[in-house]
């Protein structure tokens, strides 16, 4: 069995450009300020987190590929340049490095404006527009930028994608196809997506940006995180509700004994439907005395749990059933930023990430609960912590058949 | 678990295929595309799903959609919301269901390769918004079914299966990957069977992007031409069934052929146009002939990606013809995008079972309008109907933003 490394984090959210700026968001708990979309024919302006403009223009920007790409694009770009920071200052011409981009819906921005252009006149609509709108688009445009990209993948699903995404560059790292494996989850804002939003969950504020992580096979490397399980894909379908693969999923997960630590490790008193409604708080407000270090913060032998509850109550309830008992701290990242559709799947995983590197937790437990496909769950531990890994013959895979 | 996993296997499992399925605008299934694509009939005809009044082109090769679909286990709110694109996926997915023999499992891994999946939900969705602001009917079934996994997702219902769903979106690339993936994911201990294939129906968004790009043949589409003028669309789907050497041989199944090499890659040169060269694409069919173990003198025909475009014929042309040095000048290459037009996302699945179909019969499918070789070509390109012996055959897909992908095939004899 091989060990996966975590050497780096990027992310670009309505929090800011960078990982710290999420990090700061998630500590004060508050959800961000929305702003509006204005929807065509539609007096009633549609609620959006919107990614700020950043502080300084982009260096990447000026690259000739970058220039007229889309939002999501550079996106993708700043979230992949922050995860690589660390090899980049270690520079390695010889160094083959993956890519797998994973998005639910892609370029909509340049898809409608093409598809705008084309129902008023398809013989003046744009030649510069249509290949932005592929959903490969960012994938080569990052891949171009960083140059050194041998194998490149984008991948297209509900959020639980992103750690299809992971497992994939895990894969390409155990055959020593690459050095090191950058996977990034991104979506960018529009009107028409926000209104589909709107049809489909009420509550939801629409949101964008991206997230990555940088995987590498050497401890040296790493930022002192280690990825110790992904499970297997629970898919919904006829037979198979999407409670019940959120369930199957939490189970799997939650086959090895530090994870069931956080069953009824927590305030026991606290209802389960409170810890839900309160799970937001990071570090939580439930958390239970014996869980919090000396100076009120959080013990780092504490496991997180990462989840993807959002505000919207029937989108969430199999995730909530799924991890009920679960009393110990969580952090629940789309209660402060908003539906970022796969860039929320990936934020997830940084915010678990960063919350072990920070030293926080010696582990945390991310939940991906995907919209209309599948749900996933990963564990990612700290990378001297001893914590055992899940053991491949513990658990049935479900994919052989 | 999916990490960490077991063991793999000291040495990769050899994959076959055991089922295939296919649709285009020559017909439904294995027996008229192989008849057609045997003579290289064409199968372009005026568009008649969107109004093309105002692009350059006019043409594109539209498949003939059943008035019902073939029973399945979908019930009848799902089959009310299968679209085109979803009705040319299902079809060729039963029919390498029915081949393969497999009975309904909880553990298939279905790998499908798409760029639109379902746009005529996306483009309905847009038009509606538009045009009625006010009216919602609709709007939530468009903005659910527009996602392909949930396409995909229905194809396994219908199978009564279920299984990890990936959907690759790698643009033109993106069939082979699809079954590159799967292939992979069975070497790699991950499966014994697999589902994968590639499906795009023709919408009017894509059709005005390639038509904006200048990217449509205006006169007739002749890859590898030194006329060419563009590449023409077509749609369709193919799906095959992958499973272990083993498994196959247990069950006593009919094996179509072997899936020996694979090979991906990512150009940087640009976007949308392939580097002159084709460095990319010499080594991904480096790549794929190192891993299937074969040489280009033991290659007996190539599925070229041959879009007709001036760009990536010559480019695709350098490549072959540095790859295969002295055999290129005896190596039949052929692109059946002459016959079906590019299938986008279900090209590079469509143009595998066309390899099977070549292993298993053994004829070349013909370019009957080539005439006048690019003269990048060092190689024969097939311009007429004929017999031969093939052994080996090599398929090779690129897509916009760069990925190409070579898959080779093996006859099972």
């Amino acid at each position: 069995m091989s060990r996966i490394f975590v050497a780096g984090l990027g992310a670009v959210s309505p929090a800011g450009w960078k990982v710290a700026a999420l990090r700061e968001a998630l500590d004060q708990g508050e959800p961000l300020p929305t702003q509006t979309l204005e929807r065509p024919g539609w007096e009633k302006p549609l609620p959006a987190r919107l990614v700020p403009n950043p502080a300084v223009r982009p260096e990447f920007l000026t690259h000739p590929r970058l220039r007229r790409a889309s939002p999501i694009t550079h996106y993708v770009v700043a979230a992949a340049l922050e995860a690589m920071a660390g090899l980049l200052a270690k520079p390695d011409p010889e160094r083959r490095l993956g890519l797998v981009v994973c998005l639910q819906c892609g370029c909509v921005n340049y898809s409608c404006r093409f598809f705008e252009e084309t129902l008023k006149d398809p013989a003046t609509a744009s030649p510069l527009l249509f290949p932005e709108t592929v959903f490969a688009a960012p994938t080569s445009h990052v891949a171009a930028f960083l140059g050194n990209v041998s194998l490149a993948n984008s991948l297209v699903g509900d959020p639980a994608t992103f750690l299809q995404g992971v497992s994939l560059g895990v894969q390409w790292l155990e055959e020593n196809r690459v050095d090191a494996c950058l996977v990034v989850g991104a979506e960018e804002t529009n009107w028409i997506l926000a209104d589909a939003l709107r049809h489909l969950e009420r509550p939801a504020v629409l949101t964008a940006g991206a997230g990555a992580l940088c995987l590498c096979r050497e401890p040296e490397s790493s930022i002192g995180v280690e990825l110790a399980a992904i499970t297997d894909v629970h898919t919904y379908s006829l037979r198979n509700s999407r409670m019940q693969a959120a369930r199957a999923m939490r189970e799997q997960l939650s086959r090895n004994d530090s994870v069931a630590a956080g069953v009824g490790g927590g305030d026991a008193s606290s209802p389960q439907s409170e810890c839900a409604a309160t799970a937001h708080r990071f570090p939580p407000a439930n958390m239970s005395e014996g869980q919090k270090s000396g100076d009120g913060g959080v013990a780092a032998t504490a496991e997180l749990l990462c989840d993807g509850v959002g505000n919207s109550p029937r989108a969430d309830a199999p995730e909530l059933a799924a991890w009920g008992d679960w009393t110990g701290p969580r952090l629940s990242p789309k209660r402060i930023l908003g539906e970022g559709l796969m860039a929320a799947a990936a934020w997830q995983c940084v915010a678990a990430c960063d919350a072990v590197a920070g030293g926080r937790f010696a582990a945390a437990n991310v939940s991906l609960v995907g919209s209309n496909q599948q749900a996933m769950g990963a564990r990612f531990v700290r990378a001297d912590s001893g914590i055992s890994h899940l053991s491949p013959d513990k658990s049935p895979g479900n994919i052989r058949p | 678990m999916l990490f960490p996993a077991k063991s793999p296997l000291p040495t990769p499992p050899r994959v076959v295929i055991t089922g295939a399925g296919i649709v285009t605008a020559l017909g439904r299934g294995w027996k008229p595309n192989a008849e057609g694509f045997r003579a290289g009939r064409t199968a372009f005809r005026p568009v008649s799903l969107f109004d093309v009044s105002r692009q350059r082109a006019k043409l594109a090769a539209e498949v003939d959609l059943p008035s019902t679909l073939p029973p399945t286990r979908l019930n009848a709110r799902q089959a009310t919301r299968l679209d085109r694109a979803a009705s040319l996926l299902l079809l060729s997915a039963c029919e390498a269901w029915q081949q393969s023999g497999w009975e309904p499992t909880e553990n298939l891994p279905l790998v499908l390769g798409t760029t639109a999946g379902g746009m005529s939900f996306g483009e309905a969705y847009f038009r509606q918004a538009l045009q009625k602001p006010r009216r919602h009917r609709h709007q939530p079934t468009r903005a659910v079914h527009y996602q392909p996994q949930v396409q995909a997702r229905m194809v396994l219902d219908a199978l009564g299966s279920n299984g990890p769903i990936t959907i690759v979106s790698n643009a033109c690339a993106s069939g082979s990957n699809a079954i590159g993936h799967a292939w992979e994911l069975i070497r790699y201990g991950q499966a014994e069977r697999a589902l994968a294939g590639g499906y795009d129906a023709l919408c009017g968004m894509v059709f005005s992007g390639f038509d904006a790009l200048q990217a449509l043949s205006t006169t007739i589409c002749r890859p590898f031409d030194a006329r060419r003028d563009g590449l023409a669309l077509g749609e369709g789907a193919a799906v095959v069934a992958l499973e272990t050497l083993e498994s196959a041989r247990r069950r006593g199944a009919v094996i179509l052929g072997e899936l020996i090499g694979y090979g991906s890659a990512i150009d940087q040169h640009h976007l949308t146009q392939p580097h002159p060269q084709g460095e990319t694409t010499l080594k991904v069919m480096k790549q794929a002939c190192a891993i299937a173990g074969v040489t280009p003198g033991d290659i007996d025909y190539i599925n070229a990606h041959g879009t007709g475009t001036v760009l990536n014929d010559s480019s695709e042309a350098f490549a072959i013809s540095q790859w295969a040095g002295p055999r290129a000048a005896t190596l039949p290459v052929s692109s059946t995008k002459a016959s079906i037009g590019h299938l986008l996302g279900a090209a590079g699945a469509v143009e595998a079972v066309i390899c099977l179909m070549a292993l298993r019969e053994q004829w070349l499918p013909p370019e009957l309008a080539f005439e006048t070789p690019d003269p990048a070509c060092q190689f024969p390109v097939v311009h007429q109907s004929q017999d031969a012996r093939v052994n080996v055959a090599l398929s090779n897909s690129f897509g916009f933003g760069g990925v190409n992908a070579t898959v080779i095939f093996r006859r099972w004899a």
